[in-house]
């Protein structure tokens, strides 16, 4: 028995955390992590609805989260590696190349 | 408060702490653990609304290994150590931005399902029978195009990274 607001609370938090990451820092591997933490604030709440209709399909959206999630820090790896090469720098401050 | 209201409470509280360490942190491989942490939190938060499967996904791929990828990136991109090259100077912007947020978030919830009047519902567990069931049942074309997506980013992935030879 648990109501259904202190998680959506506890969610909340989780994703102003990420927006503030993704905000403030400058190293470009920790604005994906920041960009984790919102993923996650949307598997609490798709999971947290779920439970409260009593319907497996929050769930399962969850788990469809936690896959593009997994699909984004690959590709944003490879991004940031590919970037490292290039600049020797991970500074998403001075990636202004393509901004006019 | 019941039993999982105390136990949420304390989960929810190891994982706020954990969440906000990630992105203040100084030091990027403590901001990578403290995210496990954090992810940690979240999956018996999963664990405790009855959703097994989704929970022990979470700490396998998560845990075991987006956070693995995190530590390589890390470790291959030579993260350096220390505020003033890891935060920009939006900082106070930032802090802003997040608690408006929070703030908003938490009057919409307060809103919608008032915290006074909220009634406790019984959490079900359901089983990872139930899950697959309804998932190649309800949910196929979702499924199927979370697989493409997952090929299509394994291979864009590998493009990316490779290194260019003779051309």
């Amino acid at each position: 028995m648990i109501r259904l607001p202190f998680v959506l609370v506890f969610a909340a938090l989780l994703f102003s955390a990420g927006v503030y990451g993704v905000l403030a820092r400058r190293n470009a591997v920790m604005v994906l992590m920041a960009i984790e933490l919102m993923l996650n604030a949307v598997n609490v709440n798709l999971v947290a609805f779920g439970a409260a209709l009593q319907q497996v399909g929050g769930q399962i959206f969850a788990l469809f989260v936690i896959a593009v999630a997994a699909a984004e820090v690959g590709i944003g790896l490879a991004i940031v590696i590919l970037l490292f090469r290039n600049r020797a720098s991970i500074n998403v401050d001075e990636v202004n190349l393509l901004r006019w | 408060m019941t039993a999982q209201e105390y136990a949420f409470a304390v989960i929810a509280a190891v994982g706020a702490i954990s969440a906000i360490a990630v992105v203040t942190a100084r030091n990027v491989v403590h901001a990578a653990l403290y995210l496990v942490v954090a992810l940690l939190s979240v999956g018996a938060t999963f664990l405790l609304l009855g959703a097994e499967f989704a929970g022990w996904v979470q700490i396998l791929i998560y845990v075991g290994a987006i956070v693995i990828l995190f530590l390589f990136g890390l470790m291959l991109t030579k993260a350096p150590i220390g505020r003033d090259t890891l935060d920009n100077q939006n900082r106070w912007l930032g802090v802003l931005v997040g608690a408006g947020i929070f703030a908003g978030l938490v009057f919409l919830i307060q809103s919608a399902f008032p915290i006074g009047e909220a009634k406790r519902f019984r959490v079900l567990p359901s089983t990872t029978e139930s899950v697959g069931e309804s998932m190649f049942r309800n949910y196929v074309l979702p499924f199927e195009a979370i697989s493409f997506l997952l090929l299509a980013a394994l291979i864009g992935a590998i493009v990316l990274a490779r290194k260019d030879e003779g051309t």
